[in-house]
C-alpha cells in the first residue's frame, strides 16, 4: 500500500528537527536570509517605488504553522530580513499572518491576497496602508521570488520549492 | 454575432502583462493619482511605466483604456488635463471618463481618441446616454449594475453607442459617482480623490478567539466571527444595528461578488459590445484566473458551444456570488 503525505506532513521538514540535532540557533541563518533579501532586491529594484512612505516600515511575516516569524524592512538602503522566535516579536508597523504555504504562494503571485483574506486564511493587523503598499510592490514583481531564492541553492533549492508547490497543490490551490 | 471585447483590469504593469497573456482584448488602468477611481497606495502606473506597458499591450494585440474617471474639484482640473494629455501622447486607445468637464476637454483637444463613459457617470437612461454621445462623441457607455438583461437589450436599441457591462467583481449597487459614504466618514472622496475606504484609515482588530473587527476611521463597520467569510472594509458592506431589523445586518448590500458567467450568451444577444471584469486592486493571480476563464467562455460561445467557466467562487468577495440586478430587480 502506498500513502501520500498530507500537506501538513509534507511541511514537517520545516517544523521538526531530528532527535539527535540541537535546536538551530536562528542567528546562524541570518547571513543566509540577508543574502536572499539582497538577491531579490537586486533583481527587482523597481518594486521599492510602490512602497511610498512605508519603505522603512517593519513588517512581521507570520507563518502561523511555524515556530518562527520573519521580520522585514523593505528599505533598499537598509534592507532587513530576519528570523525571530515566535515568543520574541519586536515592535513592528504591521503583521501579516497565514499558513507558510499560503504566504509563500502569495509572495510569489500565485495566490490572491484578497481571496485569502475573504476566506479568513490571511489576517492583517497594524498599518493597513503599509500592508497594501507591500502587497502591491510584491505583486508587481515579474517572475517568481521563490524561484529566485530556490535558484540560489541550485538543484536542492529547486527540488525543495517543487515539493512545496506540490504540497500547495494538494491543498487545492494553484501552485 | 460580433465577438464582444473582453475588458480586463490592470493595476500594475505586471498585472497588465498577465491580462494580455491571458487573452484580454482590452485592459483598463490609471495613473498613480486622484484622476482615477482606484487611487490606492502602491497601485497604478507612473507615466514611464504606462508608456512601456501600452507598447507591450499593443504588441500583444490588446487595446489600452485609460481611466480618468474621477471628478476634478474646483480649481484642480489641471491634473486631469495632464493625465489626458499624457495618455494621448503615449497612445492609449480610449479614455474612460465621468466628469463632463474632462469629457469636454478630451472631445475638443483629442478628438481622434475614443471616449468611453465610465460607470462613475451613473448614466442609466437612454436620454442621459444620448446627451453624452451628442455633446462629447462618447463611443461607449459602461452601464451601472442596476439594469436587467431585457432592460439592457432595450437600451441597446435606443442609444447610438456601444454598451459595456460588468460581468465579474464588485457588485456595485450604489449610485456610482455620487456615493458619499466614505467622504462622510473619512473626509476623502471616492469620486474626487479616487479612494473608497482609504487604507490609512482602515484597521483590522482580531481578538483572542479569532473574531475580526473592521474599523474605518472612528467607526466599527463589521465584526466577523472566526467561522465567517469577510468582505472589503467599505461602509456599504458593513453590518449595522437599526430599529428596522433585529440584530446587526447588511443595511446597504452584502459582501458578495457579481458573476455573470451563465448570463454571457444573453448579454451578447442583447447587444453588449464589451464585457468588463472589475478588480484593478486585485492581484495578478486574480487577473490570470478570471481573465483566462472568461476568455475561454466567450470563445466557446462564439464557437457555438456551451460556455464552460471555471469555478471562480474562491476569488469572490465574502466567497459568495450573485447575478444581481442583471437577473432580477429582486436579487436580494
Amino acid at each position: 500500500m502506498t500513502t501520500s503525505a498530507t500537506p501538513r506532513q509534507s511541511l514537517g521538514f520545516l517544523r521538526q528537527r531530528p532527535r539527535w540535532a540541537p535546536p538551530a540557533p536562528l542567528f546562524l541563518l541570518q547571513p543566509l536570509l540577508r543574502r536572499i533579501a539582497q538577491t531579490v532586491a537586486a533583481e527587482n529594484p523597481d518594486m521599492f517605488g510602490r512602497l511610498g512612505p512605508h519603505y522603512n516600515a517593519l513588517f512581521v511575516i507570520d507563518p502561523v504553522d511555524m515556530p518562527f516569524i520573519l521580520l522585514l524592512r523593505p528599505d533598499p538602503e537598509n534592507l532587513l530580513l530576519a528570523l525571530h522566535r515566535r515568543g520574541n516579536v519586536p515592535d513592528h508597523a504591521a503583521r501579516i499572518s497565514g499558513s507558510f504555504l499560503d504566504l509563500l504562494m502569495l509572495i510569489d503571485g500565485d495566490l490572491d491576497g484578497d481571496a485569502l483574506f475573504f476566506g479568513r486564511k490571511l489576517s492583517v493587523t497594524g498599518n493597513t496602508e503599509a500592508i497594501v503598499c507591500l502587497r502591491n510592490a510584491l505583486d508587481d514583481v515579474e517572475g517568481s521570488i521563490a524561484g529566485t531564492v530556490a535558484n540560489m541553492f541550485g538543484f536542492a533549492g529547486r527540488a525543495a520549492l517543487e515539493a512545496l508547490r506540490r504540497a500547495s497543490a494538494k491543498q487545492g490551490e494553484p501552485a | 454575432m460580433k465577438p464582444p471585447e473582453l475588458v480586463c483590469p490592470a493595476g500594475t504593469p505586471s498585472a497588465m502583462r498577465t491580462a494580455v497573456d491571458a487573452g484580454a482584448d482590452a485592459v483598463y488602468c490609471g495613473f498613480q493619482n486622484a484622476t482615477n477611481a482606484r487611487n490606492f497606495p502602491g497601485l497604478n502606473f507612473t507615466l514611464p511605466e504606462l508608456e512601456k506597458s501600452v507598447a507591450g499591450a499593443h504588441a500583444g494585440g490588446t487595446r489600452v483604456l485609460l481611466a480618468v474617471n474621477t471628478f476634478p474639484p474646483a480649481g484642480k482640473v489641471d491634473l486631469w488635463k495632464q493625465a489626458v494629455d499624457a495618455g494621448a501622447r503615449i497612445g492609449v486607445d480610449a479614455f474612460i471618463v465621468a466628469d463632463i468637464g474632462v469629457a469636454d476637454y478630451i472631445a475638443r483637444t483629442h478628438p481622434g481618441i475614443r471616449l468611453h463613459l465610465s460607470v462613475q457617470a451613473a448614466a442609466a437612461s437612454p436620454e442621459a446616454i444620448r446627451y453624452y454621445c451628442r455633446e462629447f462623441n462618447v463611443m461607449r457607455v459602461v452601464l451601472p449594475r442596476i439594469l436587467t438583461v431585457p432592460e439592457i437589450k432595450s437600451m441597446a436599441a435606443e442609444i447610438p453607442c456601444e454598451i459595456e457591462t460588468f460581468i465579474f467583481g464588485n457588485h456595485g449597487l450604489m449610485v456610482e459617482g455620487r456615493c458619499a459614504l466614505t467622504n462622510y466618514v473619512t473626509g476623502l472622496s471616492t469620486n474626487m480623490d479616487g479612494v473608497c475606504s482609504p487604507a490609512a484609515q482602515v484597521e483590522y482588530i482580531r481578538d483572542d478567539t479569532g473574531n475580526l473587527s473592521t474599523r474605518l476611521g472612528d467607526f466599527t463597520i463589521d465584526c466577523f466571527s472566526c467561522a465567517e467569510n469577510a468582505g472589503y472594509p467599505t461602509i456599504c458592506k458593513g453590518r449595522y444595528l437599526t430599529p428596522a431589523h433585529d440584530g446587526a445586518y447588511y443595511a446597504f448590500e452584502e459582501p458578495i461578488s457579481l458573476n455573470l458567467s451563465s448570463l454571457l450568451p444573453d448579454l451578447m444577444q442583447a447587444g453588449v459590445s464589451a464585457l468588463k471584469i472589475e478588480g484593478r486592486q486585485r492581484s495578478r493571480a486574480y487577473v490570470k484566473s478570471v481573465v483566462s476563464a472568461y476568455r475561454r467562455a466567450v470563445d466557446s460561445i462564439m464557437a457555438g458551444q456551451d460556455p464552460q467557466l471555471d469555478d471562480l467562487l474562491a476569488l469572490t468577495e465574502g466567497q459568495k456570488q450573485t447575478q444581481g440586478a442583471f437577473e432580477s430587480k429582486r436579487w436580494r
